[in-house]
């Protein structure tokens, strides 16, 4: 390892702290390469810089617009929430947290689980959403996911798990970190079933998530340069009190250690999707009915996306 | 050995002293009656300690560097171990042991995670302090699968403070090799029973403990990070701690509450690291009933409820209208 002692640049998790997502207002500088950016281009790009790819961080809506054919789906599981079993608090209640980023994603939970059609195939997408309290994954993201195989097991149909998290939710204990055995058997069970997983890894995914579901893809896809890691790039630096080289722990580190199939810019994943999906035999089939419980459907615009009963 | 006695143990630190300086003067029998009696206090004063330790108490003692290890156990209750090595693609990693034994004269297949407790700082650093890497996980799951070639059960031993956080791990994959042991273990077919005796240190922990019992040791504790790192984190002070492991409801108790571990495993008044025969003599009672009833289910049935009990954890936490 002597090569990380000659490295001067500083840690990689610098550039992972600048505002990535989308911020408000009309323009916006690029991180990645200084170009200011309309908005409103930047938008329809899928939030990529057109100059320098740089890829800005979107939620789980966004992202389910982009994969999903007309930006239509359904929603499922849309009410479960947390009861904050723990009855935990630090600097403030759980309760609170929870409570206030109900209110500012509008999702009463990390993760959106949606059915619906990408190129003409019948899917099932669960896409996290990083700004519900860092996309952690607690006992209802664990739940949702869970279900989300389920009904993929039951209809016989693809997954596609779309991670951004910082990985398991503290503040759920050890009933957080249970969900990584609770997601990694139901996986199991849609494996045995021949059935197609394809897990997308964003900027970030990180810690319980990446150990977990994130990894197990029949093909693990990544966006260019996010963050893929078990432990936080803090952690490993106290751990071995020596700086980390530039691009440590990001997509191509990934894929060139043979942990991540593939690099895609976010403006080519869902063909790419779509023809993995075809080489995995998914079958494009009539719209089932679907299952008892509460679906809404979703025409997305791209960024609000419009809730029909 | 007052050097043994954890912070909050300051009444019996000063008794072993006192005891220690007795038995430096020339013995009589009136002095070896006052050691006696000072032996007796300690008990007294232990049983009164262990019966309200606080979480962070239990971390402590969790974290015991005497606390019996993985062999520690397999010396005292099975016979035969043959330590098997290497992941047969990089390594062999020393944190976590795996081999056959046999136990009430059956054949098992053991793993675990090994810090070197009770050794000295070389067998520490041989450990690595239990911190294991992609190839101790990847090390484990090969010679659990040997296990289910072989139909034979298996036993693991939970004691980590967590997957190693450093550079190689990383490059080397320890996400998906403890991803990869969750979903093969989820679904292997041939009885598990986990056994989680020290410190279950999150992923690092959960990469072997999937089965079909989770058995806890009344003093260990199992958590989804360190109570320092949430600190750090949550509290922006590491020295949080203390409420960081009350707050994180990390004791065999409370887990036994929330459903994640099955039956909580006594230990010696004062803790198992206090005495490692009793340990072992009360693990034994316990372990043999449980590998007794998941060894005569049905395979299918055994699988079916192995997935039925992850996939009810969690439940406990969720409102759904
Ligand atoms: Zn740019």
């Amino acid at each position: 390892m002597a090569w990380f002692k000659k490295t001067k640049k500083p840690l990689a998790s610098s550039t992972a702290e600048k505002p990535s997502r989308v911020p408000e207002g009309l323009m916006v500088k690029c991180p990645g390469c200084g170009q200011v950016i309309y908005n409103k281009d930047l938008e329809k790009n899928l939030a990529v810089c057109p100059k320098c790819a740089h890829h800005f961080r979107i939620g789980a809506a966004e992202r389910l617009a982009s994969l999903f054919d007309a930006g239509r789906w359904t929603e499922h599981f849309p009410d479960l929430t947390s009861n904050d079993p723990l009855k935990f608090t630090d600097t403030k209640p759980y309760r609170d947290r929870l409570r206030s980023s109900i209110k500012s994603t509008g999702l009463k939970d990390a993760v959106i689980i949606a059915t619906g059609r990408l190129d003409g195939l019948d899917v099932v997408i669960a896409a996290m959403e990083y700004s519900f309290i860092g996309g952690s994954m607690g006992v209802v993201v664990g739940e949702k996911i869970t279900r989300a195989i389920e009904i993929a097991v039951d209809r016989r149909q693809p997954v596609i798990i779309v991670s951004c998290s910082g990985g398991a939710r503290m503040m759920e204990g050890a009933l957080s970190l249970m969900q990584m055995a609770k997601v990694s058997a139901a996986l199991a069970r849609l494996d045995r079933a021949k059935l197609p997983y394809i897990s997308v890894l964003t900027d970030p995914t990180t810690g319980g998530v990446t150990a977990s579901f994130a990894m197990l893809g029949d093909l693990n896809i990544a966006e260019p340069k996010a963050l893929i890691g078990f432990a936080g790039p803090r952690v490993i630096e106290q751990t071995i009190r020596q700086k980390l080289p530039e691009g440590f722990q990001r997509s191509e580190f990934l894929v060139d250690h043979g942990m991540i199939d593939l690099v895609i810019d976010r403006r080519e994943l869902k063909a790419a999707l779509a023809r993995a999906l075809r080489f995995m035999r998914a079958q494009p089939a009539p719209v089932e009915a679907g299952t008892p419980d509460a679906e809404i459907l979703v025409v997305a615009g791209a960024v609000e996306p419009e809730r029909q009963n | 050995m007052p050097s043994d006695t954890l912070e909050f143990e300051e009444p019996i630190a000063v008794l072993l002293k006192e005891i220690e300086a007795l038995s430096m003067m020339p013995q009589t029998d009136q002095r070896q009656q006052s050691i006696d009696g000072l032996y007796r206090r300690i008990e007294s004063i232990r049983g009164e300690i262990y019966k309200h330790l606080t979480p962070w108490q239990r971390v402590l003692v969790a974290r015991h560097s005497n606390r019996p290890s993985v062999l520690d156990y397999v010396n005292r209750l099975f016979t035969e171990f043959t330590e098997i090595a290497g992941d047969r693609r990089f390594a062999d990693d020393h944190a976590i042991v795996a081999g056959f034994a046999r136990y009430k004269d059956e054949p098992v297949l053991i793993v675990g995670h090994h810090k070197g407790s009770g050794g000295d700082t070389k067998q520490k650093v041989f450990r690595n302090f239990g911190y294991a890497k992609p190839e101790g996980y990847r090390k484990a799951l090969r010679a659990m699968k040997l296990a289910e070639k072989f139909q034979r059960p298996v036993i693991a031993f939970i004691d980590t403070p967590a997957a190693y956080p450093g550079v190689e791990s990383e490059e080397r994959g320890i996400s998906e090799a403890i991803a990869f042991n969750l979903r093969e273990m989820a679904a292997l077919d041939t009885p598990i029973v986990v056994v989680v005796h020290g410190e279950g240190g999150s992923g690092g922990a959960l990469g072997i403990a999937i089965g079909d019992r989770i058995l806890m040791h009344e003093f260990s504790i199992y958590s989804v990070i360190p109570p320092e790192g949430c600190a750090a984190i949550l509290w922006r002070d590491s020295a949080r701690k203390v409420e960081a492991a009350k707050a994180l409801k990390l004791t065999a108790p409370d887990l036994l509450g929330f459903g994640i571990i099955d039956e909580i495993v006594p230990e010696p008044i004062g803790g198992a690291h206090t005495n490692h025969e009793l340990a072992a003599a009360l693990l034994d009672t316990a372990l043999e009933r449980t590998l007794a009833s998941v060894s005569a289910m049905d395979p299918v049935t055994r699988l079916e409820t192995r997935y039925q009990k992850f996939r009810a954890m969690g439940s406990v936490g969720i409102t759904e209208p």
